[in-house]
């Protein structure tokens, strides 16, 4: 499904992946752990296609297409979807109509008819039932005054609507409680299928405990240092990244 | 969300720099020599037939006017205007005595066609899709140049008492009531374009609502500027009596030329006790080219005065167009109890410049206002809002709430927000607040990262930010203006 072969990007000069490869098939989920600083963030926004980053080297193919060529609504449009670690704020426009306006615009660029109101309010109430995604919160402004964990709550739901192919979540579990982190998991597991990939971002193995992942990378200074099972972030929890950083236990 | 969707299909079907309103209507016309002296106000007032009393008036307020000097505080420039160098009358001929609209030149019928006006007598349908259509009627008058060419409804409107006529055709059949009220809100002295106005104005509607009346429709008025190096000077009166309720709406266009032309309009209103007028503008004169060529040099003086205790007036803009702007509409607040409104989006790109504001003059007890001001500037315009709040000793507890917002579209474009407060009473209570923001690349990212594109991204973002005023536009009329404001912003993003 995904393939990014020999990836380097830097931003305003400064070099901050160093030859990415990584190849994801569809039904896999995988998991990128790492310290701050080591670029996972960034390749979260160059899968997704934010500006300012400059990709030196190498490419990204999503169903052999060349993803760097695409403008982020395309991206989208094909079945890519990023679940930001901080969702952006729109006062003034309803989350409901941001919602629909989104898979709108996405079904218009594949060609596809509209969502008729009455079909695309009856998927939202399903959805967002499952998510605890109060009908308050879909009237009130995109995210304006939303909690943490509200926040990432409509994440999640943004995810299910939109039906993507492959998902990058970026932190998900930032600032999410106990509670929160269950319905987010419990969220993202139903979402779990074999035509479907995901690849999770973390700091903390916590995350995978609810989510079990296929395979964990281990990145750090750009690259992708280690590979394994489910059974490296449980290492990773227990010795730290020093082993991988170079430097000594944090 | 239709709109949105339906706003960005119109904007992709537009050019950058085409107005849609830019053509020029070919058509025969009556001018008045180049140029201002007492003989073209004598040459006007004669045009016009009218009675001896009112080209006195005119006459006294080119006097006035002669000893004026021109207004420099605004944040506006602008070459020096050449008084000299206009006409300040021009109206197609045959337009004289027409008792029906199938007397109407056709080429003007057309004009109005395809402005999108209706002056044929019929419920005119708007509304985004077919489910939430409007079916409302809607009397027009059409002022084109420097004379009104129709007037619909009329009859309707007459037999619920209310008057809507040409202000021209006022002076003649309702004197008692044109020199009562004319010119006592915005006096003959009041300032250099009003002052100008009052000596040289030549149509305009008048309204006048009879006591316990709910005007039964919509009223609006369509200005239209075709000639060129034409000045339009018009004059609007809407007199609300004892409580009644009237709703009017404003809209102007003008054909795209190189040349500026010169707009400089008088409105007042009058409020008795418990009544309330609504008044909605949808500014659309040409701008100007992205370089500043050409464009309507807009300085309208709209004041407001609510004359008895109770009464409201409510001020709605919706300003995309002209080249300057230079406009504040206020409102006197004497009666007790009395209410002020003012709801404005402004928007400039290109090489606008617009200052404009409101004034809230609060001289009676527990009188209190309204300003939810929204700017929004892209290209290289620049954009004010200059407003005043003001308590007279004996306005006590009076009440304001100002709320500012400046959103920044690129980095060309300047916002600036110049509020002026002065209070002579210790009860009356003043809240302000203003933000500035700009639609940052976060928030584009995160709409692009959703599959929406950049302009659909811009359309959806600024009709967030504007909501609060579209909504007090009249139904018929907030769909247009939600599609005006995205053709203005075309072409502002990438």
């Amino acid at each position: 499904m995904l393939e990014i072969k020999n990836l380097h990007a830097e931003v305003e000069g400064n070099k901050i992946l160093r030859g990415i490869d990584l190849t994801i098939k569809a039904g896999e989920v995988h998991a990128i752990m790492g310290p701050n600083g080591s670029g996972k963030s960034t390749l979260s926004y160059v899968l997704a296609g934010k500006d300012d980053y400059e990709i030196t080297e190498g490419e990204i193919l999503f169903f052999g297409e060349d993803v760097l060529e695409m403008e982020p609504e395309e991206r989208a449009a094909v079945g890519m979807f990023l679940a930001m670690q901080y969702p952006i704020e729109i006062p003034g426009v309803a989350n409901m109509t941001f919602l629909k306006t989104a898979l709108n615009a996405q079904r218009q660029t594949r060609g596809e008819p509209e969502l008729k109101t009455p079909d695309f309010m009856k998927r939202v109430k399903e959805l967002s039932a499952k998510l605890n995604v109060t009908q308050e919160m879909l009237r009130r402004p995109l995210n304006v005054g939303f909690s943490g964990g509200e926040k990432k709550r409509n994440e999640i739901l943004q995810m299910a609507l939109l039906e993507p192919k492959f998902c990058v979540l970026d932190e998900t579990d930032s600032g999410l409680d106990i509670d929160a982190l269950r319905i987010v998991s419990e969220g993202v597991n139903a979402l779990r299928s074999e035509e479907r990939s995901m690849l999770i971002i973390t700091h903390y193995q916590r995350l995978l405990d609810y989510i079990v992942p296929d395979v964990v990378h281990v990145m750090s200074q750009g690259r992708i240092v280690k590979s394994g099972d489910k059974d490296l972030a449980l290492e990773l929890e227990e010795k730290g990244y020093a082993d991988y950083t170079g430097g000594a236990a944090a | 969300m239709a709109a949105v969707k339906e706003t960005v299909d119109q904007v992709r079907e537009i050019d950058v720099d085409q107005y849609k309103y830019g053509f020029v209507t070919d058509i025969e016309t009556d001018k008045a020599p180049k140029g201002l002296n007492e003989d073209i106000i004598r040459f006007i007032s004669a045009k016009k037939d009218e009675p001896q009393w009112m080209l006195d008036w005119r006459l006294d307020a080119y006097k006035r006017w002669q000893t004026m000097q021109e207004p420099t505080w605004a944040r506006v420039n602008y070459p020096e205007i050449d008084f000299q160098d206009l006409y300040y009358y021009a109206a197609p001929k045959n337009t004289e005595g027409l008792k029906s609209l199938d007397e109407v030149d056709p080429e003007l019928l057309r004009t109005y066609e395809k402005l999108g006006i209706p002056l044929q007598e019929q419920e005119i349908l708007a509304g985004v899709s077919e489910e939430n259509r409007v079916h409302t009627k809607v009397a027009v008058d059409a002022v084109f140049d420097s004379v009104s060419v129709a007037t619909t409804f009329k009859e309707e409107l007459k037999k619920a008492g209310v008057i809507f006529c040409p202000i021209s055709e006022a002076v003649k059949e309702y004197p008692e009531l044109v020199q009562k009220y004319l010119g006592s809100v915005v006096p003959v002295t009041d300032n250099f374009y009003a002052t100008l106005n009052s000596a040289v104005f030549t149509d305009g509607s008048f309204v006048y609502i009879p006591e316990g009346v709910r005007c039964p429709m919509e009223l609006s008025t369509y200005f239209r500027i075709n000639e060129q190096n034409t000045g339009q000077f018009e004059r609007t009166l809407i007199i609300a009596d004892k409580g009644s309720y009237v709703s009017y709406l404003e809209g102007c266009t003008a054909p795209q030329r190189d040349e500026n032309q010169l707009h400089a309009a008088v409105v007042e209103l009058v409020a008795l006790e418990d009544a309330e007028i609504k008044y909605s503008t949808v500014q659309n004169w040409y701008p100007g080219d992205s370089e500043g060529k050409g464009g309507i040099y807009n300085f309208v003086t709209k004041r407001g005065d609510c004359r008895e205790k109770n009464a409201k007036i409510s001020w709605t803009q919706v300003e995309t167009g002209s080249a300057i702007t230079w406009k504040y509409p206020s409102c006197i607040l004497r009666g007790e109890n009395s209410v002020g409104e003012f709801y404005s989006i402004a928007i400039s790109n290109g090489r606008q410049q617009i200052d404009s504001g409101t004034k809230m003059i609060h001289l009676g007890k527990n009188t209190s206002s309204r300003i939810i001001s929204k700017g929004i500037s892209a290209g290289r315009s620049e954009n004010t809002y200059r407003g005043l709040v003001s308590a007279h000793k004996k306005a006590s507890h009076a009440r304001n709430f100002t709320q500012c917002d400046s959103l920044l579209i690129g980095d060309q474009c300047g916002a600036h927000t110049v509020p002026y407060i002065e209070s002579k009473n210790a009860s009356a209570v003043f809240e302000h607040e203003a933000t500035t923001s700009k639609i940052s690349d976060d928030q584009m990212f995160y709409c692009r990262a959703r599959g929406i594109g950049e302009e659909e991204a811009v359309a959806l973002i600024v009709n967030g930010f504007v909501k609060d005023v579209i909504q007090q536009l009249p139904m018929e009329f907030a769909v247009e203006a939600q599609k005006l404001i995205n053709i203005s912003l075309e072409g502002s993003v990438g």
